[in-house]
């Protein structure tokens, strides 16, 4: 058995069992190699708890998803009552339904976590750029997962965000409105659409778990990342992964889940919208329609071009302002797929680059401030400031403005401009220098 | 060279059903006339029926409401249309699809004492825009009038759409 070429990097287990195995498909020897003594950061803080996390919620996802499929059934003239009927006859239904409605929820505050993380400490910079731009195509791929999902109850903010979502399309010159047709399977949102949606709802979570396998392959060719953003270079800069991280990990995901419990039984319904209680209804938009919280800087975004892009005083339009706010929207989320070649600087972590931290910051305030206005309705009046009246769409103007700014005019100038704070030799000195500066602080208050 | 050319053919004509099953299959087609009588439908006052699952607007305009539509100085719209071209042979008859050329909406104006917007036509609720009493558009982000169906008299007061 000891001839194969796998066969003399191999340890031999005490477990016969396990060892028979092994020797066949060399599976434990991988989950040690990969989980068990990876050697990793001993840096790590809290926020390299938002990957296990996120898988975790994937699951639940996966789980609660196929057991609500056993009941739910994707006909126009059905889905809603087949909903109800979970909620309030299926065994258990309803906290079932709940933990899917609010893991959709979670599972973004963990990516959104996730993403904010790698930019701080500048996860995306060489050599982990495959590694971003897989986390990138994850989230698409979860938009994509959510938006049909929130479909398929047909309630009246399933129909009408989907009607508003897929006329997206329909901006593209000359054949948009070939493709939302496409899209539909009719002329309108309909039950060709409500099928289709529920098939590829059920189809693209596995294709995340595909993607998600990617990109831990790539994060264990590269390593991971850590605060001070230097490469662990001797072993006094690692840890083996278990048990430090499985626990320290496992005590992330008890405070995580304790919290989305909290929602799940006592206020399940505060992340969602009330209309979405109503049954679809084609003939009448409800009076202002929202997308899910997670998708609101981003409609903010495509309703912040309100105007035809062209030069001005003349009929000449290169972009119509449908076309525009599309454009826009889409490149927002381009902008943090092209992040790794917008900033080039040499140092990671934003801990030593003091400009790019607080620009980092602000970045992430516009973009909790276009979430709130993207909740709120288009052009509502703010404020009049002497003639001029202040509205919601001028604010979202100016912070689309900063989120573009950010990336293609603050990154590279950045990159060539800032001088970094001096930085520790390496992940143990940063570490060490860390407590010294604790004690100091501590001499200085006692005294 | 022509291995490969006749190897994009094969993939492209197997991927092809692939695609094209989720365009509008035939029966979704057929459902396509409606016939509506609107001889109840008095002056100032509109419809709402419902072609292909959309909305269809019926509106039975005043003289004064054809009148403003004519006054409009065309070259000064973004979608191009004099009242002419919004209605086939009675002008008091305007019928429009229900749907906003932006994002999809249904407009308000068509029961009354709702919002009609600062042309008196339609507005939007969803992104603010407007529509006049010809179906043009106005203000606000729409690219385009509201659409005008086929549509023709079958009587002097039976309409048929599609
Ligand atoms: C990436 C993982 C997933 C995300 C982000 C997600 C998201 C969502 C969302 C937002 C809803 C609407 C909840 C509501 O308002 O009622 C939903 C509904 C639904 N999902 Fe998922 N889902 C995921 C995975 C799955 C999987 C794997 C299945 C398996 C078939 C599934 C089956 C369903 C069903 C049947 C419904 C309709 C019942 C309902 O509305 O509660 N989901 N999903
Ligand atoms: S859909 Fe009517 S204004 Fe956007």
């Amino acid at each position: 058995m000891s001839a194969g070429p796998h066969a003399s990097q191999r340890t031999p287990f005490q477990n016969p069992v396990i060892e028979w195995v092994d020797q066949r498909l060399p599976i434990f020897t991988m989950v040690n190699k990969e989980y068990g003594v990876f050697p990793t950061p001993k840096n790590f803080n809290y926020f390299w708890n938002f990957g296990a996390i996120a898988m975790f919620m994937l699951v639940t996802m996966i789980v609660t998803g196929i057991t609500l499929a056993m009941h739910y059934a994707a006909n126009t003239g059905i889905a809603f009552d087949s909903v109800e009927r979970i909620m309030r006859d299926v065994n258990y239904g309803w906290l079932i339904r709940y933990i899917h409605m609010n893991g959709a929820s979670f599972f973004f505050i963990a990516v959104y976590i996730h993403i904010f993380r790698g930019m701080y400490y500048g996860s995306y910079k060489a050599p982990r750029e495959l590694l971003w731009i897989f986390g990138v195509v994850i989230f698409l791929l979860m938009m994509a997962t959510a938006f049909m999902g929130y479909v398929l109850p047909w309630g009246q903010m399933s129909f009408w965000g989907a009607t508003v979502i897929t006329n997206l399309f329909s901006a593209i010159p000359v054949v948009g409105t070939s493709i939302v047709e496409w899209l539909w399977g009719g002329f309108s949102v309909d039950n060709p659409t409500l099928n289709r949606f529920f098939a590829l709802h059920y189809l693209l979570p596995f294709v995340i778990v595909g993607v998600v396998f990617l990109h831990i392959w790539a994060l264990h060719v590269t390593g991971s990342n850590n605060p001070s953003g230097i490469e662990p270079k001797t072993e006094k800069d690692t840890l083996p992964f278990h048990p430090y991280y499985t626990m320290k990990d496992s005590f992330g995901l008890v405070v995580f889940v304790a919290i989305y419990a909290a929602f799940v039984f006592f206020m399940p319904n505060a992340l969602g919208h009330p209309d979405n209680y109503t049954p679809a209804n084609p003939m009448v938009t409800p009076a202002h329609i929202v997308p899910e919280w997670y998708f609101l800087p981003f409609y903010a975004i495509l309703r912040a071009i309100n105007f035809d892009i062209g030069i001005p005083f003349t009929d000449i339009v290169f972009f119509e302002a449908k076309l525009g706010g599309v454009l826009a929207m889409f490149g927002s989320i381009a902008m943090v797929l092209i992040m790794p070649w917008l900033d080039k600087h040499p140092v990671r972590s934003a801990r030593y680059r003091p400009k790019f931290r607080v620009a980092l910051l602000v970045f992430v305030v516009s973009v909790l401030a276009l979430g709130k206005i993207g909740g709120m309705p288009a052009d509502a009046p703010l404020a009049h400031i002497g003639s001029f009246l202040l509205t919601t769409t001028h604010i979202a103007q100016i912070l689309t403005l900063y989120y573009f700014a950010f990336f293609l005019v603050i990154l590279p100038y950045l990159s060539k401009r800032e001088r970094p704070l001096p930085m520790p030799e390496s992940i143990n000195d940063a570490v060490l220098q860390g407590q010294k500066s604790d004690q100091k602080s501590e001499k200085c208050c006692e005294a | 060279m022509t291995a490969g050319a006749m190897g994009a053919v094969a993939a492209g004509s197997v991927v092809w059903p692939f695609i094209n099953q989720m365009n509008p299959a035939a029966d979704t087609k057929a459902l396509s006339t409606t016939e509506v009588d609107v001889a109840s439908v008095a002056e100032g006052q509109a419809i709402t029926v419902m072609w292909r699952g959309k909305p269809v607007f019926i509106r039975h305009r005043t003289p004064k409401e054809i009148a403003e539509s004519k006054e409009v100085d065309v070259s000064l719209l973004r979608d191009k249309q004099t009242d002419e071209q919004r209605f086939k042979t009675k002008p008091e008859w305007l019928v429009v699809i229900g749907v906003c050329t932006h994002l999809g909406c249904v407009p308000l104006g068509q029961k009354t004492g709702e919002m009609r917007g600062d042309y008196n036509g339609w507005f939007c609720p969803c992104h603010g825009s407007a529509y006049d009493t010809s179906g043009r558009i106005r203000k606000g982000p729409a690219p385009k009038n509201l659409e005008v169906p086929m549509y023709s008299f079958i009587s002097d007061t039976v309409i048929r759409i599609g």
